[in-house]
């Protein structure tokens, strides 16, 4: 495990105490809504010590199965402010210079055989899938002893992905609405989405629901980041560029009111 | 050197207009080239088209250096641009922004034309010309939309290519022929680059120097209709013109930065558009096992989608897809109204022209949703709508009653 670099105090103390204050309100905003899994992440990019344990989360929890191969170990380590021995030491088990991707130790042909196709590359699933479904995602394991992994998903209902985080977690049953038909038969619903009830704790996990939310939020903070890792840079330099436009614009206005002058 | 070459008549210059027609051809295409003093906002958009045309070839280029065409490479490579190149993610957001932007600025500049009659006689041949221009655009869109090799960018391909196996007899051989193979692969993909990086945009360019040789063997049209060429003072200078430069060169330049502000807020802010610009599903990589829930073609697509869809039989609606573009090429002969400008023109136009654009509107809008219930009768009656709008304007342009046009131009300096 990686030790999180403490920031210097001032503004960034501030803004990173706002920012776990954002990260604690959603459990607030989603406690009354029953029946309800899709849930909304507020993770802040600029939040470099959850960004940080994010990575951390990944490679010690899904980088065993899951490649982040467009992600070279160098840019993460400039973006996330790590010295090249908390990269080595906790970010870099398979990879030995930082100038290599984020592989997966698992051949594809062992993976496709073992889970029926290989885990998919984690890299753009932020963007592709949104933050917001990845975060539900992570919380929407449930026990359905049918499937061969003894669990299944809400989100990706019949996952071949067993729950990577149970021991974080614990176990969870999900109930579902019954509906009965006119002849007075119970159909019962059970793992279809729509008619999904409520999750219901059954073995507590190392972390308790807040820490685990915390957990998640970091990892799809830090899958945020995977998937537009440009962003920040993007942004800062747009600022300028529009500026400068403004100012261009203000002179090209000028110039054309004197050249147009004598148009009557 | 320099002291030489800023003056008109210098030995250097003299010399280049002995062997190459430089300072005509600028006395004939700019300095001493006269348009309507009394330009409108929708005279920008001819002039961004050709910014955005330069951001596209020049961006272009850059992609070209890294990007890699084939289905092993392709996806992998684009993200490689996004991450390890220096400014690859500025020069890819640049290109994709600007597909989006070349269609906004096109449809708004073919919109001004109806507006203001300006394929009209003279200038029914610089609208046929515009128009190979956007089908040009419409398939340089078709072919780099597969470039990336998402699944949006697969499937997206496999159901336009689809359209054409609905053809009776050559359709399913023709499918593979574009195809190459008996599925969209690798070998589609590599001919789709071809055709996208050096085909298209050479036609593209050589029919924009086509469209504006044209436009200046008629001259420009204006938001009045009026020829200012039929009224021109003792020095042969039409009265009611102004030289494109320095004058439209020095307007022209504060709508490109406006455009420019506009375009870099979504570069640098809203690359993705929500969804429009950059679809979240083409951020996952083509899998032709896996066929997404939800296959809508880009934005710029969809008005002519929704019309396709909106038919039962698919060759039907093949067809009728078609025609909604080629009847465009007609307009100069369908709309027979000697007055050009919408000034001067019946509340029978004005109001069918404004049931035309929101029945286009409202068929990208249907394109891009899903085909179901209600959806699928809204498209109906739009589809109709628009294709009503030409034959009611054929009947209504026989016997139009407008205002009367004024002789000069209006111009409120």
């Amino acid at each position: 495990m990686i030790q999180v670099i403490n920031r210097p105090f001032g503004i960034r103390a501030v803004t990173r105490a706002l920012g776990i204050l954002v990260l604690v309100l959603p459990t607030f905003a989603f406690a009354s809504e029953g029946g309800s899994f899709m849930h909304t992440v507020k993770n802040d990019k600029t939040d470099i010590a959850s960004l940080q344990r994010g990575a951390r989360n990944f490679v010690n929890y899904c980088g065993g199965c899951h490649s982040a191969k467009y992600i070279r170990f160098s840019k993460l380590q400039e973006d996330l402010h790590l010295t090249e021995k908390q990269m080595t030491e906790n970010l870099m088990f398979a990879a030995r210079k930082t100038d290599e991707l984020m592989k997966v130790a698992m051949p594809p042909e062992d993976a496709a055989r073992w889970f029926g196709q290989s885990p998919p590359d984690l890299t753009l699933v932020a963007r592709s899938r949104g933050t917001d479904w990845v975060y539900s995602f992570l919380k929407s394991f449930y026990l359905d002893p049918s499937r061969p992994t003894g669990v299944n998903n809400l989100l990706l209902p019949n996952a071949s992905m067993p729950h990577a985080l149970w021991q974080l977690q614990g176990l969870q049953e999900a109930s579902f609405y019954e509906t009965t038909e006119a002849n007075g038969t119970v159909v019962s619903h059970f793992g279809d989405p729509a008619f999904f009830a409520k999750f219901e704790e059954i073995q507590p996990g190392k972390l308790s629901p807040e820490e685990y939310d915390q957990f998640v939020t970091d990892l799809v903070n830090f899958l945020d980041w995977a998937g537009t890792p440009e962003q920040m840079d993007r942004q800062r330099l747009g600022i300028w560029v529009i500026i400068f436009l403004v100012v261009f614009l203000i002179f090209a206005y000028l110039l054309k009111v004197e050249i147009w002058k004598d148009v009557k | 050197m320099s002291s030489v070459s800023n003056t008109n008549s210098g030995p250097l210059l003299a010399w280049i207009d002995k062997r190459f027609p430089l300072s005509k051809m600028l006395r004939e295409h700019a300095t001493e080239y006269y348009a309507g003093k009394n330009f409108n906002i929708w005279y920008v958009f001819g002039v961004l088209a050709m910014v955005v045309l330069i951001i596209q070839l020049v961006t272009g280029i850059f992609l070209t250096m890294n990007y890699k065409p084939s289905a092993a490479d392709a996806f992998a490579s684009v993200e490689y641009i996004m991450r390890d190149v220096e400014w690859g993610w500025l020069i890819r957001y640049m290109h994709s922004t600007g597909a989006s932007a070349f269609f906004i600025v096109v449809y708004l500049h073919m919109f001004r034309a109806m507006l203001y009659g300006s394929y009209k006689n003279p200038r029914e041949l610089l609208w046929l010309i515009g128009m190979l221009i956007y089908v040009a655009l419409m398939a340089e869109g078709f072919f780099g939309y597969l470039l990336p090799w998402g699944q949006m960018s697969y499937w997206g391909a496999q159901v336009i290519i689809s359209l054409f196996g609905a053809l009776p007899v050559i359709g399913d051989p023709l499918v593979e022929w574009i195809r190459g193979d008996y599925n969209i692969s690798d070998i589609t993909l590599n001919r789709f680059f071809a055709l996208h990086v050096i085909a298209v945009p050479l036609a593209l360019v050589m029919l924009v120097v086509m469209h504006i040789l044209a436009l200046h063997e008629t001259g420009s049209n204006n938001p009045d209709g009026i020829e200012i060429k039929e009224n021109k003072g003792p020095d042969g200078i039409p009265v009611d013109g102004v030289a494109f430069h320095p004058y439209y060169t020095a307007k022209d330049l504060v709508a490109i930065i406006v455009f420019l502000i506009l375009f870099s807020g979504v570069v640098f802010f809203a690359p993705e558009m929500g969804g429009y610009f950059l679809e979240h599903a083409n951020f996952e990589p083509a899998n032709f096992l896996k066929t997404p829930v939800h296959i809508a073609p880009v934005w710029y697509f969809t008005p002519f989608y929704a019309i396709l869809r909106a038919v039962p039989s698919k060759l039907g609606g093949v067809i009728l897809m078609g025609s909604a573009i080629l009847v465009l090429f007609l307009l100069p002969w369908i709309d027979r109204s000697k007055v050009k400008s919408i000034r001067y023109r019946g509340w029978g136009y004005k109001g069918a022209l404004a049931v035309f654009a929101v029945s286009f509107v409202a068929l990208g809008i249907l394109g891009t949703l899903p085909a179901e219930g209600v959806y699928t009768l809204l498209a109906r009656i739009f589809s109709f709508l628009y294709f009503a709008f030409f034959v009611y304007l054929y009947i209504y342009t026989g016997s139009e009653k407008g205002k009367p046009v004024p002789a000069r131009l209006t111009y409120h300096g």
